[in-house]
């Protein structure tokens, strides 16, 4: 079990309880593949997705894991709550433990929402993407992922490419790989890389690099993570048209040549094909996109067992 | 009103009076400044104590007219007497903004009704602050304002500017800018540096301030108008004042007590009490800060009291608007956290904002307002914000230690606010 109440972000767990996790979701992965997929593990506990933001991987993700460990699952998205009559977060919140809910998955569009939200709820809070701040379980999963196929954490060369600035999941999975010593290449256009990302990191910050240019990032890679790209950036300037954007950052399969031989090539979706990934690197032979999908559900039943279970 | 300020500390630099003296006041005037005096007026024991020139807050928003909800100018009146401060001057971004001279007359005759501190009104610079055409500056002059503003909202396009710094010519009155290029701090809603990378807030640049202090100084020049940076809060913009001072400029900069006592570490919990505008910034900045307060660059300590109710206060952070209380906490920090020399501190809290805006200076003089406020710098206490004066409860320093405080504040000859151990 964690010793915690809520999973905010991935900053402040420690190695050991993100190795717990991932060991935990080692053992849900084989619930998945049983003919009745479920085990009775949370049943009689209530879980709410609460989405403030159009989802639908990780809604139904978080939904299904929920399911599987015979939780009670209520989704509530933004278009059908009280929000858009005004009511507002805390409230939501509290009425939410009124409840009795004992587990509360909030994606929101304001960085800080699920934090403001763990301190008044008894409720355990799950981030499920927090503006542009952290998305954990999705770097959680990227790390089973990558553990599954390399069969370790530490010493991998990964490269992260695209909208580095608005990313929530560039920002969890370099606080997760650096912890565990893999050095982290960022890769944006000078107007998509924030101030500073190399100092986001409280420890480790030799293991985070980065550059303008994808050849260099790519170059050895032993993982690349591609970023969606948000069209509504061209409209404030961050670069100049989608063509132009593809040019630079978009992922070829002669680009992907250039990293080690055994490299995966990974995006958390949804993906914008021909934008940030040519369709023949996306469904290439590198390609384990659909993995993380499925990873995402053992990963959030860990997640939810280790918060709850017990 | 009638009293005798007994055997404090009496310092006035603008004077060059430092020594232990009565004041005696008559019908809220100084009459005289001396020894040994005894008389039939009540006295005020002003032992171990020092007895200053009323302070003077010149960064404030009272919220009424519209807001009432959040402050009103008795409440806000209350807590200025209760920080130390015997006068505030009240930014127009009410609801209506303080943009005509009827406005201004309302806040002026409400003041006199309820407010225990003096309450100098600040002119919008445009109609409805819009950015667009001059307001009535001379009629809001005549009706009592002490300087023009649009803060909150820069004025962005810099041909009105220069008309505003030469029309207020005319009045001896500053041009007060709240310098914010807002193309480069739109959807910012903190400072950008590793805090905002970190936390995934969208960052206000330090450049924002700068490149409009960096234009304005340059209008300045052009027009020779009066010209003052609210609020400075990044070294770039210390050292742009600090060098148009050398050159000869009439400007002057004021810093607030949270932006010297904080940096951007403080947002590390979506806290929304450490949103503001312009945000807290680097550990550097605030260093550059304290010596452009230490150097004379800087000219005054200005609280920038923003109330707001707790309702808006207590959402995302993304949403929660930007601003803190600070009459209470001002002259506490100041006193905690710089470690001025008495008369510097005098300077900064009552001379210099005297000069800086239009009004009728007061002082220790024979003749003048008896607006007084004492300090104790010995006094040790905490802020509890639950127990403000003010109507708002957005404060960064509740539960803070401070060493030093304005225990008691006198205006025109009435103790307005007394706190004895």
């Amino acid at each position: 079990m964690l010793k915690r109440k809520d999973l905010l972000g991935i900053q402040d767990l420690s190695r050991e309880e993100i190795l717990q996790i991932l060991d935990t979701a080692e053992s849900f992965q084989e619930v998945s593949t049983r003919p009745i997929k479920k085990v009775p593990t949370l049943r009689g506990k209530t879980v709410i997705n609460l989405f403030f933001e159009a989802s639908t991987r990780t809604r139904t993700s978080f939904e299904i894991a929920g399911k599987r460990l015979s939780a009670d699952v209520v989704n509530i998205s933004s278009s059908t709550s009280s929000v858009s009559k005004g009511e507002t977060l805390i409230d939501t919140a509290k009425t939410l433990d009124a409840m009795a809910a004992d587990c509360v998955v909030i994606r929101h569009s304001a960085s800080g929402a699920p934090h403001t939200l763990a301190r008044l709820t008894k409720a355990s809070i799950i981030n499920g993407g927090d503006g542009a701040h952290e998305h954990p379980t999705q770097a959680l999963l990227d790390a089973y992922t990558i553990r599954h196929r390399k069969g370790r954490l530490n010493d991998l060369k990964v490269a992260i490419i695209g909208d580095v600035s608005h990313s929530r999941v560039a920002r969890s999975n370099t606080h997760l790989l650096t912890k565990f010593g893999s050095h982290v290449w960022l890769c944006a256009a000078p107007t998509l890389m924030p101030v500073g990302i190399d100092k986001i990191v409280c420890e480790n910050a030799e293991f985070v690099h980065f550059s303008h240019s994808l050849d260099e990032v790519v170059h050895d890679a032993d993982v690349v993570m591609m970023l969606r790209v948000q069209f509504e950036r061209m409209n404030e300037s961050f670069f100049p048209s989608v063509r132009e954007y593809f040019r630079y950052y978009g992922l070829t399969a002669a680009r992907a040549e250039q990293a080690k031989p055994d490299v995966i090539i990974m995006h958390p979706g949804p993906m914008n094909r021909g934008v940030e990934i040519a369709t023949e690197v996306a469904d290439g032979p590198y390609s384990v996109i659909l993995d993380q999908v499925s990873a995402g559900v053992a990963v959030r039943m860990a997640v939810l067992y280790l918060l709850l279970g017990g | 009103m009638d009293l005798l300020v007994k055997n404090g500390r009496v310092v006035d630099p603008m004077r060059k009076i430092d020594r232990i003296a009565d004041v005696l006041i008559r019908e809220g005037i100084i009459r005289s400044i001396g020894d040994g005096y005894s008389s039939d007026v009540p006295v005020f024991d002003a032992t171990g104590l020092i007895v200053a020139p009323g302070f003077f807050d010149i960064h404030v928003h009272l919220r009424e007219p519209g807001t009432e909800e959040a402050e009103t100018i008795a409440t806000g009146g209350s807590a200025a007497v209760a920080g130390g401060f015997t006068a505030v001057a009240a930014m127009p971004n009410t609801n209506p903004p303080n943009d005509n001279p009827s406005i201004t007359h309302y806040i002026v005759s409400e003041a006199r009704r309820s407010s225990p501190a003096r309450v100098f009104p600040i002119g919008a610079i445009t109609k409805g602050q819009k950015g667009e055409t001059l307001a009535e500056i001379g009629e809001m002059f005549e009706a009592g304002i002490a300087g023009i503003s649009d803060d909150g909202k820069p004025v962005m396009n810099a041909q009105l500017f220069r008309r505003a710094l030469e029309y207020a010519r005319m009045f001896d009155m500053p041009v007060i800018q709240h310098c914010e290029d807002v193309n480069l701090s739109k959807g910012g809603v903190m400072h950008e540096g590793i805090y905002s990378t970190r936390l995934g807030l969208k960052g206000i640049p330090a450049a924002s301030e700068e490149t409009i202090v960096s234009r304005d100084l340059t209008l300045a020049q052009m027009t020779l108008g009066k010209y003052h940076v609210a609020h400075l809060s990044t070294r770039g913009a210390v050292e742009m004042v600090r060098e148009a001072k050398a050159r000869g400029l009439r400007v002057s900069a004021e810093v607030t007590p949270h932006h010297f006592s904080l940096t951007d570490a403080a947002v590390a919990d979506y806290d929304t009490n450490a949103k503001m505008n312009p945000p807290l910034r680097s550990a550097d900045d605030v260093a550059a800060l304290i010596e452009g307060i230490k150097d004379g660059t800087i000219d005054a300590i200005a609280s920038d009291h923003a109330p707001h109710h707790i309702n808006l206060k207590m959402l995302e952070f993304d949403r929660a608007p930007f601003g803190i209380t600070g009459l209470e906490t001002a002259v506490g920090l100041a006193l905690t956290k710089l470690q001025l020399p008495i008369v510097r501190l005098i300077e900064l809290f009552s001379i210099n904002p005297q000069r800086i805006m239009k009004v009728n200076s007061w002082g220790l003089f024979e003749g003048s307002t008896a607006d007084l406020t004492i300090l104790d710098l010995n006094r040790n206490w905490t802020f509890d914000v639950h127990q403000s004066r003010s109507r708002s409860r957005n404060s960064p320093f509740h539960g803070w230690h401070f060493k030093g405080k304005a225990t008691a504040t006198i205006v025109g000859g009435k103790v307005a606010y007394e706190d004895r151990a």
